[in-house]
């Protein structure tokens, strides 16, 4: 009896925490789709309504059809996706050299890549428009792609370095004795035991791609190859306060993010490393 | 040996001198796209840019770029609006941090052990981390306004404010709107980085303890806590130095304003360099950071060290 009711309210504990993360994680977005959705005439008068009297989609329909959003959409998801990817893959490869060889440089290299999380990377903004000028790469989707993977690549491969430091390296180990090259046991073996550090890699790389700022305002200067971010940027200064419509294009800006992230989310705990070591 | 014919058997025992470079090279390959990428697109520039704190380099100003040694120097020492900065940038970066580990441990904990629904619970509640920073400014900013948000208003009825004002444009707390905001899009990255370690914790090790009688708490703290800490050293020190140079917020919110009061060193500089387009005094101002970060950094990796071998 006793036992139960501890567990009844251990219970109600867990859940009403979880409600209250809930609750602060969602409000503010809530808010975002509320304001999207007010007309103009009520934005003020209902301004602490939790819904307004009366809704349209008219913001977004300004938005798809008067604005250059679906450009800079199409844009951010390219150099998004595209950072994700390579960061993914090249960190990965560092990320399992850091946890599995000791090497000369070691130390070296950990410093380096942490002095590299450290420097305000405001300071870069200059040297690096003057280095791709030359090059072409400025007002270039691949000069945005190749500045945010460098940005990038450290943090992730400390990132998969942890992911692979929960792996026992007896695993790499049997299948090297089994005769099988260690590129090939890597590839082969210990990567689809990292998938959860993989998805959360990419996440983390996406995420950061698609909010960065500072270098996409500087690097590109042209509208067909402004990044989100920028676009959004823009609006604000052209269409001063209009906050519906802004916050509507905000609503935009957010489903590519928030898609990916419900499509790799389940993946992020997974305890596949758990299962391998049983098994 | 001679009856284990098999070719892989026998390659390893082969002392060729040729397979003895290709094994010590091996490390090297696997780190050169990463080492290449940071060299050239952080490091050189890098330098150069150290180059500019040294230099008198006015981006709009073609005559400039000269040589004017510690000059910037000196009117940082006597800049009063850089020593104000110093002081936001630690209540900034400390109070964030906290709050963002303390909130995230907690619900990494909640999230660690199988309940009904928790794939949704921890889809919502991991949402935040995928919204674009500048448009969590945004959001915030808009909450925190009393024409349109209902921030003000709650607060006010709770007695927390005197009447339902924007905090944002009062100077002795505005700085604790984008510290709000930077909790609320930060908690995900520590749940999410130290829900991944618990999750690869052996259950074996607390199987064995709770037949061996050890009590929840107790198995938090000589478990799990042991377990936690390199990931808990790790992400904090990055964090730590990824908040201090975060301005995205403080720019969107409140612009350093009013009266200096949230600006922090990063946007100090964001402010020197984009405003008044000063690359050589914003490079100055860098370089101080950058040392201090540095000394700071220096002193987590020892702690790290020493938990590591423990």
């Amino acid at each position: 009896m006793t036992s139960s009711a501890r567990s009844t309210s251990h219970w109600l504990l867990h859940y009403g925490l979880l409600a209250f993360y809930v609750a602060f994680a969602l409000f503010p977005l809530y808010w975002l789709l509320k304001v999207s959705v007010t007309p103009n005439d009520l934005l003020y008068s209902e301004g602490i309504r939790l819904w307004p009297s009366r809704s349209s989609l008219a913001h977004y329909t300004f938005v798809l059809a008067h604005s250059d959003f679906p450009l800079f959409f199409k844009n951010s998801v390219i150099v998004s996706g595209s950072t994700a990817v390579l960061v993914t893959l090249i960190a990965a490869l560092s990320g399992y050299a850091m946890s599995r060889f000791d090497f000369r440089g070691k130390m070296w290299l950990v410093g380096l890549m942490l002095i590299t999380q450290m420097f305000p990377l405001v300071m870069l903004v200059a040297p690096i428009f003057k280095l791709f000028s030359p090059l072409g790469l400025t007002n270039s989707l691949t000069g945005l792609v190749i500045v945010y993977t460098a940005f990038n690549v450290p943090f992730a491969t400390f990132l998969m370095q942890s992911f692979f430091d929960g792996i026992p390296k007896d695993l790499e180990e049997a299948a090297m004795i089994d005769g099988a090259s260690r590129f090939r046991a890597f590839r082969q073996i210990i990567l689809p035991l990292t998938l959860p550090g993989v998805a959360a890699t990419l996440g983390f790389v996406f995420t950061a791609a698609w909010s960065e700022l500072l270098f996409a305002l500087m690097l590109v200067s042209k509208a067909d190859a402004s990044t989100f971010p920028v676009g959004l940027l823009g609006f604000v200064s052209k269409f001063s306060v209009d906050f519906g419509q802004m916050m509507a294009a905000g609503v935009l800006a957010l489903i590519p993010a928030c898609l990916f992230f419900l499509l790799i989310q389940r993946y992020l705990v997974q305890g596949l490393t758990a299962g391998a070591v049983k098994g | 040996m001679s009856t284990m014919p098999l070719y892989e058997e026998a390659a390893p025992r082969r002392p060729a001198p040729l397979r003895r470079l290709a094994l010590g090279l091996e490390p090297y390959l696997y780190i050169a796209p990463s080492v290449i990428l940071i060299a050239t697109i952080m490091l050189v520039p890098l330098i150069v840019g150290l180059s500019y704190a040294f230099r008198d380099m006015q981006l709009i100003n073609p005559f400039s770029g000269g040589f004017i040694g510690l000059e910037h120097f000196r009117a940082l020492w006597t800049d009063a609006a850089f020593w104000l900065s110093m002081k936001n940038t630690l209540v900034w970066t400390f109070a964030s941090v906290a709050l963002q580990f303390a909130f995230g441990l907690v619900l990494a904990l909640l999230l660690n052990s199988p309940f009904p629904g928790r794939g949704i619970v921890q889809a919502l509640v991991f949402l935040p981390w995928a919204v674009p920073t500048f448009l969590s400014g945004l959001n915030w900013a808009w909450l925190f306004n009393p024409v349109v948000g209902p921030l003000p208003h709650w607060m006010a009825a709770l007695g927390i404010l005197p009447a339902p004002e924007n905090i944002l444009s009062d100077p002795s707390v505005a700085i604790w709107g984008p510290i709000i905001a930077n909790v609320w899009w930060g908690i995900p990255f520590f749940a999410i980085t130290l829900l991944a370690a618990l999750q690869s914790i052996p259950q074996d090790i607390y199987e064995a303890a709770s037949i061996d009688g050890a009590g929840a708490w107790r198995r938090f703290t000589d478990i799990t806590l042991p377990f936690l800490a390199p990931t808990i050293a790790i992400a904090v020190l990055l964090r730590t130095v990824w908040i201090a140079n975060f301005a995205d917020l403080i720019i969107v919110m409140t612009n350093g304003g009013p009266a200096d009061q949230t600006q922090i060193v990063s946007s100090y500089i964001f402010t020197q360099a984009f405003r008044r387009l000063d690359f050589g005094y914003a490079s100055a101002i860098a370089m101080v950071l950058l040392v201090l970060l540095l000394a700071y950094s220096f002193v987590i990796i020892l702690l790290r060290q020493s938990l590591l071998r423990r």
